[in-house]
């Protein structure tokens, strides 16, 4: 899977997840951009990954991810 | 973690979701309750409760009658549970009722049962579900304490549990279920963990078994997660890093999990839970095609894989209708044909006498199940159909979709477990009728060939010997009285639902009359069939009782036991100085047969101007100047003395 289609998923996941098919995400994109996405979301959207995309992420990666490109680059690092 | 096997997966999900935005609002409820019935990620989950709680503040009350019954539920628990929400409410509309949710602070519950929290108690819960897990310290004992030592610690914190039951019985007034706690504990010693009474593994083992016996004692239905989660392997359930993360002990993703489980609780604890199975017979109950193959050609018992999965899968049924699950055969076959394979064939498990209603002929499947319904005098609602056919499935979820109707595999071995593992047949209380219920039930078939034999019907309803016994309802079948005051809904003048502690009020209350019948005959007993509760009435003078809940199980219908019914009453409330009874009928969707009930017994209609359109209020003057004609031997206990003890009249 390479960049585009990390960020193209995502996007499919984050309508999924926040309801809102008005959503796309860029490596930029943080909590602040999206209505809805506070801790307990976070944690859907994590596990909305794990599961349309077979990873797993630790819990240090979970911590330390702070956007949206924070969470393609694990990805793209968990895929390769 | 692979969950909901046996509901249908569905492709269109958001498609049909976004599809109800422009239909009416009772199409909408109509198609979110359509969609719950499938299996749904917690993602789906999610959405289909947003979508749910978007629409519900502009739909109409009758409207949302159809979701069911309300019930007030109030989450109290030691971890986070707010992500679980969805999960709960797509499970309740899943299992016919409609859960209003509480969710209280997070690791506060003990203040919030005691304190008599005021937000909680302005919500006024139907429910309250305690849900603490094993990461509160529950021991803490060094590793070589004696069992002695476990034990009494582990019984000093079962008896904090009971006090905190009771008092938030006291202060809120509603039906309690307490949560067992998921063992999260690795063991320290493997296969030797159990040897060693302190380990916090074993501990935990032993904590959860002593709840569970203080659950029974005290009447507070039980949520087993940990039972489920050792169903399911505990390492697909604990997921410590949602634990460190937001201190979940149920991951948002096993929402839909959980949500199911908690509410097929409720569902029994309201009387919604099914009643029946109805079962296709070729390639369900043996392989082959009986009209083809022969009795010698089907696949049955010893001999092969296949064979010996047939024979399991009705042993499974058979435990079942032990339970008190009535069984039903819907089949297209000719009737002779499939009746000889359970008189004649040497491996069949279930026999003629376990079907209650068997059905075999040419005709489409939901006419069959129509008339099965009838005939067991349930409602459809309480109908589980399995079928190896996935085309008659759906045919039958299409055309009656209040029947339950589970996927199923490909494969006969795995049957038993999808049946158990949808939880239809939950329970909330189980007693010795509940075991007899088959017998009862095929007794029944009895009579009725009896009576359309019976050319003269009171010479065999005399023939019948029938012995009314009458007595205080008590915490001897409490239980029982309960359950019928839930599940009746058909010979049910009011239709009002107790809980437990309801009744137990009205136990203890002196001016009040609870009496619980039981009928028996030549036949067997037929267990408690009939409760009446008659109370004093502020709209009537003090020699008045008021009859706030007359209900009887339809299945002695037509036996006189309503006459005999009205001379017990009316012998014990003359006896408190009772010079009048009032009855009121009010309709229901369900009630219509007794509309005329109180005519039938001679009442007369006062005016009742308050609700004319939905109800008709009556009296009689006691004593009762003629004594009404039936054929039943009536006996009256008096009231329990102050040695009441409990007795076991129920198993759990």
């Amino acid at each position: 899977m390479n960049q585009d289609q990390v960020y193209a998923e995502l996007t499919k996941i984050f309508r999924d997840v926040f309801q809102d098919d008005s959503i796309f995400v860029i490596a930029s994109t943080t909590a602040e951009d999206v209505t809805g996405w506070d801790s307990s979301a976070h944690v859907n959207l994590i596990l909305a990954i794990e599961m349309q995309l077979g990873v797993v992420f630790n819990t240090s990666e979970i911590d330390e991810m702070q956007s949206v490109g924070d969470l393609a680059e694990a990805i793209e690092r968990k895929l390769k | 973690m692979e969950y909901h096997r046996w509901l249908p997966v569905c492709e269109t999900f958001s498609a049909q979701l976004k599809e109800l935005d422009a239909a009416p609002p009772d199409q909408q409820l109509a198609g979110l309750k359509r969609l719950a019935q499938q299996r749904l990620d917690f993602i789906k989950t999610n959405a289909l409760a947003a979508k749910l709680a978007s629409i519900m503040p502009a739909l109409p009350p009758d409207c949302v009658a159809q979701l069911g019954p309300r019930l007030n539920v109030a989450l109290l628990s030691s971890h986070t549970v707010s992500h679980l929400t969805s999960g709960i409410v797509v499970g309740s509309i899943r299992r016919g009722f409609n859960a209003n949710l509480f969710v209280g602070q997070y690791g506060l519950y003990r203040n919030e049962l005691l304190g008599a929290d005021p937000s909680l108690k302005l919500f006024d819960p139907n429910v309250i579900v305690i849900a603490v897990d094993d990461h509160e310290a529950i021991l803490d004992l060094p590793l070589d304490s004696s069992r002695e030592d476990v034990v009494s610690a582990i019984a000093e914190q079962i008896s904090q549990m009971v006090e905190l039951w009771r008092r938030a019985r006291q202060n809120f007034n509603a039906t309690i279920v307490q949560q067992t706690l998921l063992n999260t504990k690795n063991p320290l010693f493997g296969s030797y963990e159990g040897l060693v009474p302190a380990t916090p593994y074993y501990a935990v083992e032993m904590f959860n078994a002593r709840l569970r016996e203080a659950a029974a004692q005290e009447r507070v239905l039980i949520l087993d997660i940990d039972l489920h989660a050792a169903l399911k392997g505990r390492e697909n359930v604990v997921d410590p890093v949602r634990w460190h993360q937001a201190k979940q002990l149920v991951s948002p993703a096993l929402s839909p999990w959980y949500g199911d489980l908690l509410a097929r609780v409720l569902a029994a604890a309201c009387g919604l839970a099914k009643k029946a199975v109805v079962l296709d017979l070729d390639n369900t109950l043996w392989g082959g095609v009986v009209g083809d193959d022969g009795i010698e050609g089907i696949v049955l018992g010893q001999g092969s894989a296949a064979g010996e999965s047939y024979t399991a899968f009705q042993k499974f049924l058979l435990l079942l209708s032990q339970r008190g699950i009535i069984l039903a055969v819907c089949s297209k076959n000719d009737s002779a044909v499939a009746e000889n394979v359970f008189i004649n064939h040497p491996d069949m498990v279930l026999r003629r006498q376990h079907i209650a209603s068997f059905v075999a002929n040419w005709k489409d499947k939901a006419t069959n199940i129509r008339q099965i319904a009838s005939e067991l005098n349930i409602g459809l609602d309480s109908l589980v159909f399995v079928d190896d056919n996935p085309a008659e499935r759906d045919i039958v979820r299409r055309e009656l979709p209040m029947v339950s109707v589970p996927e199923l595999p490909k494969d006969i071995a795995h049957y038993a477990t999808y049946l158990s593992e949808a939880g239809y047949f939950e329970a909330a209380n189980f007693s010795r009728e509940d075991m007899e219920r088959t017998g009862l039930y095929t007794a029944n078939v009895s009579r009725e060939r009896e009576l359309s034999q019976a050319t003269d019907l009171e010479g065999f309803l005399e023939s019948l010997q029938m012995q009314l016994d009458v007595g205080p309802v008590s915490k001897m079948n409490i239980g029982r009285v309960t359950q019928l005051t839930n599940k009746t809904n058909q010979f049910n003048l009011r239709a009002l639902k107790y809980t437990e502690s309801e009744i137990q009020h009205l136990m203890q209350d002196d001016g009040t009359l609870a009496l619980q019948l039981r009928l028996k005959d030549k036949f067997g007993d037929n267990g408690i069939i009939a409760v009446i509760i008659a109370r004093p009435d502020q709209r009537w003078p003090s020699d008045t009782l008021f009859i706030e809940t007359w209900l009887m199980s339809c299945r002695v219908l037509g036996r006189g036991v309503e006459s005999a019914s009205l001379e017990a009453l009316s012998k014990r409330a003359t006896r408190m100085g009772i010079k009048r009874l009032i009855g009121e009928y009010r309709a229901t969707s369900k009630n219509k047969m007794v509309s005329n009930h109180y005519e039938k017994l001679g009442f007369v209609p006062i005016a009742n101007v308050a609700n004319a359109d939905t109800s008709t209020v009556w009296t009689i003057d006691l004593p009762q100047p003629e004594v009404h004609r039936h054929h039943i031997e009536v006996n009256i206990a008096d009231e329990p003395g102050p040695s009441l003890r409990r007795t076991h009249e129920d198993i759990s």
